[in-house]
């Protein structure tokens, strides 16, 4: 065998193992998908959806739930959103390089890698205690927002960077001050990267339970939360309850919460497509 | 030229709170309009069901007054209840010393109310042809500290079982279930073996001890209910013949009069003697010990006796009216 023929054998050899590394997460999910829509599909209907938690597993909705995570899902992203693409937008095009702005990069790097429950203990410290916003939806956006800063400053960062130079040459060459250059060209420029971002983040918060029981998100809630300061809960939270139920009824309403919180996330991410898209097609350089 | 469309996207989100705050749902019909007001409810996760149950049903008597109910474990709760934070909290053991002192030091008067029972079961696998009973000695000598990486197979613990592996199943350390289970059988709370396996979903217990022939597992009552095709209950034997004769099997009628010990175990309600003066909690309080027999075993939970329900309401009521002239 020449040498050649044994570079052509493994290179085949890595292709199939590729092949097969991608399809381990792949057929994971899809059995995990497949096994959740068998036991749930069944159980939604218009009723679960607008009922309130019951004792009674055939009689149990996921009303306050999903409200819940919507106000959730909603307050994050007013909080975070800002935030986060300041902050990135404030370390690509204005930190100078130097020792703070490095020791601020592996900062952000490292958050990212916190735990979350670690981020609720925080939350429940600074927002329940200290500022006094009790177990409030306030509370609960505060602390994912905390959780998703660093996701949503580093795909900022990678997004603006992925500007070529040459726009922001062009710019400042017709005279544009930096501000004008990041607000007119560098943003709308990458807006689709950052968007992925935050929404890949906001998926993140979307499944989250343990931050928000440890700042005292609820189980049990019989009424939709009608201002940021009320309290809550949501679906994670929800099927953590039922999973651990002792009848099989509960298990099934687990199931099916489990298929519309897969469904929000589902959504999310197809809004960032479809945006990301659309604002792709307008970039013409 | 193409502009920065920060202000449509904000828009949508502004446009879903609106709609949010839009469908909040009316209350329905309910004997008491009247009342009004917010109550707080957080502790165990085992006591939970309960506490649920009887919101619900309390929703049908004072359909305005809001109860929320959360479940940061027994532990959580005391913290909360201890500073203050939530009117009532669900225990599925007793406060303890620190707990106490900790309430004390924050001027906190409370009444404990134990709300019904829940039998701890000892189970193997149906396949299990050898163990026909057990004793609270021999359960000792499984879960001891001392047993860890010794006590290892079924001949060990009496020797005409068969010299086969025992795999063990219980409770997570962090549960109140682990802490009245150590408390009973080891003698010492959360102390026992820690080579077994651990898990504070019993529902992961069960899957384990019904797929693994040599397994021995202990967990809450209504698990076992649910789940009896799949597993074999163990009777229990305290060789003390003062509670019933021999080895008991955990039934409604033996928690409830007491010779499944030491393994049936109270549930409990703390309330605060702050909460209890308002008009929507002392009825909240007073519903659940009418309705706890009941919803209780609706949700797979053992009651108490009849009398002793009794006993709860005058002795919560003493409290609250003491509670109001302070």
């Amino acid at each position: 065998m020449t040498n050649s023929d044994k570079n052509r054998l493994k290179d085949k050899a890595f292709q199939v193992f590729g092949i097969f590394c991608t399809l381990i997460g792949l057929v994971v999910l899809a059995v995990f998908l497949i096994d959740i829509l068998i036991k749930g599909l069944g159980r939604i209907d218009w009723e679960f959806l607008t009922s309130l938690p019951s004792r009674r597993a055939a009689r149990a909705g996921i009303l306050t739930a999903w409200a819940g995570t919507l106000w959730i899902l909603v307050l994050t992203t007013i909080i975070a959103f800002p935030l986060g693409v300041s902050a990135g937008v404030y370390l690509e095009e204005y930190a100078r390089k130097n020792r703070l702005s490095n020791f601020l990069e592996i900062n952000i790097s490292n958050l990212a890698g916190v735990p979350s429950i670690i981020y609720g203990l925080l939350g429940m410290e600074i927002f329940v205690r200290q500022m006094g916003l009790g177990g409030s939806l306030l509370s609960g956006a505060l602390t994912l927002s905390l959780l998703i800063l660093p996701i949503i400053i580093v795909t900022t960062r990678e997004a603006i960077k992925a500007v070529p130079g040459s726009i922001r040459d062009g710019s400042y060459a017709l005279g544009a001050s930096k501000w004008q250059t990041v607000w007119n060209q560098v943003l709308p420029a990458s807006f689709g990267g950052i968007l992925t971002g935050i929404i890949l983040a906001l998926s993140r918060a979307v499944g989250e339970a343990a931050p928000l029981i440890v700042i005292g998100a609820l189980a049990y809630v019989p009424f939709i939360p009608s201002s940021p300061l009320d309290e809550f809960t949501v679906l994670p939270i929800q099927i953590f309850n039922w999973t651990s139920r002792p009848q099989e009824a509960f298990l099934i309403n687990a199931a099916a919460a489990i298929i519309m919180l897969l469904f929000i996330t589902f959504l999310l991410n197809g809004i960032a497509v479809y945006l990301r898209n659309k604002q792709q097609k307008k970039i013409k350089w | 030229m193409q502009t920065f469309s920060f202000k449509n996207y904000s828009a949508i989100i502004l446009s879903c709170a609106a709609l949010l705050t839009a469908c909040n749902g009316g209350n329905q019909d309910s004997n008491n309009p009247d009342m009004a007001g917010n109550i707080h409810i957080d502790g165990s996760s085992t006591v939970y069901p309960i506490t649920e149950a009887v919101a619900e049903e309390f929703r049908l008597e004072a359909g305005n007054v809001k109860v929320t109910v959360g479940v940061s474990g027994t532990g959580g709760g005391m913290k909360k209840f201890t500073r203050g934070e939530i009117d009532i909290v669900n225990a599925s053991r007793s406060m303890n010393e620190a707990e106490a002192s900790l309430a004390k030091e924050n001027n906190i008067t409370y009444i404990e109310l134990p709300v019904a029972y829940d039998g701890l079961t000892v189970v193997v696998n149906p396949e299990n042809n050898w163990v026909k009973d057990i004793t609270v000695a021999e359960l000792k000598k499984i879960w001891e500290p001392e047993a860890q990486g010794k006590i290892k197979k079924w001949n060990q613990i009496r020797p005409e079982w068969p010299d086969k592996e025992i795999h063990l199943y219980g409770a997570g350390v962090e549960s109140g279930t682990y802490d009245y289970f150590t408390e009973a059988i080891v003698g010492k709370s959360h102390s026992s073996r820690g080579d077994y396996t651990a898990s504070e979903d019993d529902n992961v217990l069960v899957q384990g001890v019904s797929t693994d022939p040599n397994a021995l597992g202990f967990f809450g009552y209504a698990y076992y209910e649910e789940n009896k095709a799949k597993l074999k209950v163990v009777p229990v034997d305290d060789e003390n013949d003062a509670n019933g004769k021999g080895a008991i099997l955990p039934s409604l009628e033996n928690v409830k009069n007491g010779s499944y010990a030491p393994l049936s175990r109270p549930l409990f309600i703390y309330v605060n003697s702050k909460a209890a003066v308002r008009p929507e909690v002392d009825s909240f309080v007073n519903f659940y010990l009418e309705a706890a027999a009941e919803l209780s075993e609706e949700v797979g939970y053992i009651p108490m006796p009849a009398a002793l329900y009794k006993e709860q309401l005058q002795k919560y009521k003493a409290f609250s009216e003491g509670a109001a002239k302070k």
